[in-house]
């Protein structure tokens, strides 16, 4: 019974981890719109070209923390979870 | 600066307060290698999980534990000193030495950055940026000795992050509590929950942005690490003796994508940390109000030049 519940678990739990992870395309396809905007900036203006590099980066680097959220759910769901719903199951079938 | 001779550079008494600055660089560094050595359990295959804990101190509510994220930030700390007061060292009016001029550079650069981004009035504000900056990269990079990186571990980085919350808060009271808290129910009264949560969701962004950063190069390390241990077992394992038990298409690859994982990104969010600091701050600060309240109590008026 215990190895059954704890099967059924780990599984959710993995899936669980692996739908949070569908939170990666949002700042996919945002940060393709940053650098194609930007490969235009520097093609029309080409002397603006290190002003634009560093603004792109640290635009990409904050637009990718919605991506972020959805990776460190999964690591706790992954890594933390497991522990605490272990713990829990036993003393649920006890 | 007063006047001062030129130190003799070449002279003992300079060379020996030299290397010892250089010691205090390196030996922290080597006393967390150490201990980590000694501390690491014999395991088999992948292993991804958080600081070591190396020992307990019991304390009423809760244990109070020293991790291995709190000994390697302190050991990056002594090091950066030590590296400050190395470059330092004989400074003269007159630049003699060469890493006198690579002092005054950093300086430089630090003191425009933050002028350019907060303005005249916060102009005061390089040396804890260049902290923030400096103690965030070398913490980053020290992964690359093969340590724990500190801002692998949400504690630090939220620590961290808590303590630019709290300047922010210093300059958004300077208005006045009660303008603050007005300005919360601003445009309209329903807007109240979401401009609470606005203002939490700052420092906990901070926090995760970084500590999600450099923990995901982390773990894509680890798992590149064992998939190449696996497959050259399964494909080199028919070599004879040591050759076939070592992990040879571990050589080369994991360096080439540390370079992105590691290094890029771990620069890139220490640069990150250190502007969205500068922009909080400068961007809390209610000059209006602030000039209104100096005004009543008869101080003259404050403006930042040219931010």
């Amino acid at each position: 019974m215990l190895e059954l519940a704890m099967g059924i678990m780990l599984g959710l739990l993995g899936l669980g981890a692996g739908c949070a992870m569908i939170a990666g395309i949002g700042p996919g396809i945002g940060e393709g719109n940053a650098v194609a905007k930007a490969c235009e900036a520097i093609g029309r203006q080409p002397e603006c070209k290190s002003d634009v590099t560093s603004t792109m980066i640290m635009g990409c680097a904050i637009a990718e923390t919605t991506g972020l959220y959805g990776l460190i759910v999964a690591i706790l769901l992954i890594f933390v979870a497991p522990g605490i719903f272990t713990g829990i199951l036993k003393d649920a079938i006890k | 600066m007063t006047e001062t001779a030129v130190p003799d550079v070449k002279s003992k008494k300079f060379r020996m307060v030299d290397y010892a600055l250089i010691a205090m660089m390196i030996l922290p560094i080597l006393a967390c290698i150490v201990l980590k050595v000694l501390f690491t359990p014999a395991s088999e295959g992948v292993s991804i999980a958080g600081a070591l804990v190396y020992f307990e101190i019991p304390a009423p509510l809760m244990n109070a534990y020293v991790s291995e994220s709190q000994v390697n930030s302190w050991a990056v700390m002594i090091s950066i000193l030590g590296l400050c007061l190395y470059l330092t060292h004989g400074l003269t009016a007159k630049a003699a030495t060469k890493r006198q001029l690579f002092a005054e550079w950093i300086v430089e650069k630090c003191e425009k950055l933050v002028h350019d981004n907060m303005g005249g009035f916060f102009a005061e504000w390089g040396p804890f940026i260049a902290a923030i900056m400096g103690l965030s990269a070398f913490s980053s990079l020290i992964c690359l000795l093969g340590l724990f990186s500190p801002t692998g571990d949400v504690n630090v980085t939220f620590g961290w992050a808590i303590l630019v919350f709290v300047l922010i808060m210093y300059y958004k009271f300077r208005g006045g509590l009660w303008n603050y808290f007005i300005g919360l129910f601003k445009p309209i009264p329903v807007f109240a929950p979401m401009n609470l949560i606005g203002e939490i969701a700052t420092p906990v962004s901070m926090a995760f942005r970084h500590y999600g950063n450099i923990l995901s190069g982390a773990v894509i390390s680890a798992l590149i690490g064992s998939a190449l241990t696996g497959l050259s077992k399964n494909l080199l394992g028919w070599l004879p003796g040591v050759l076939g038990d070592m992990p040879l298409l571990r050589v080369g690859l994991p360096a080439v994508l540390s370079v992105y994982f590691d290094v890029f990104s771990g620069v890139m969010q220490a640069f990150i940390f250190a502007m969205l600091t500068m922009l909080n701050v400068a961007g809390a600060v209610p000059w209006d109000d602030w000039n209104a309240r100096r005004k009543k109590h008869n101080k003259p008026e404050i403006q930042n030049t040219a931010a």
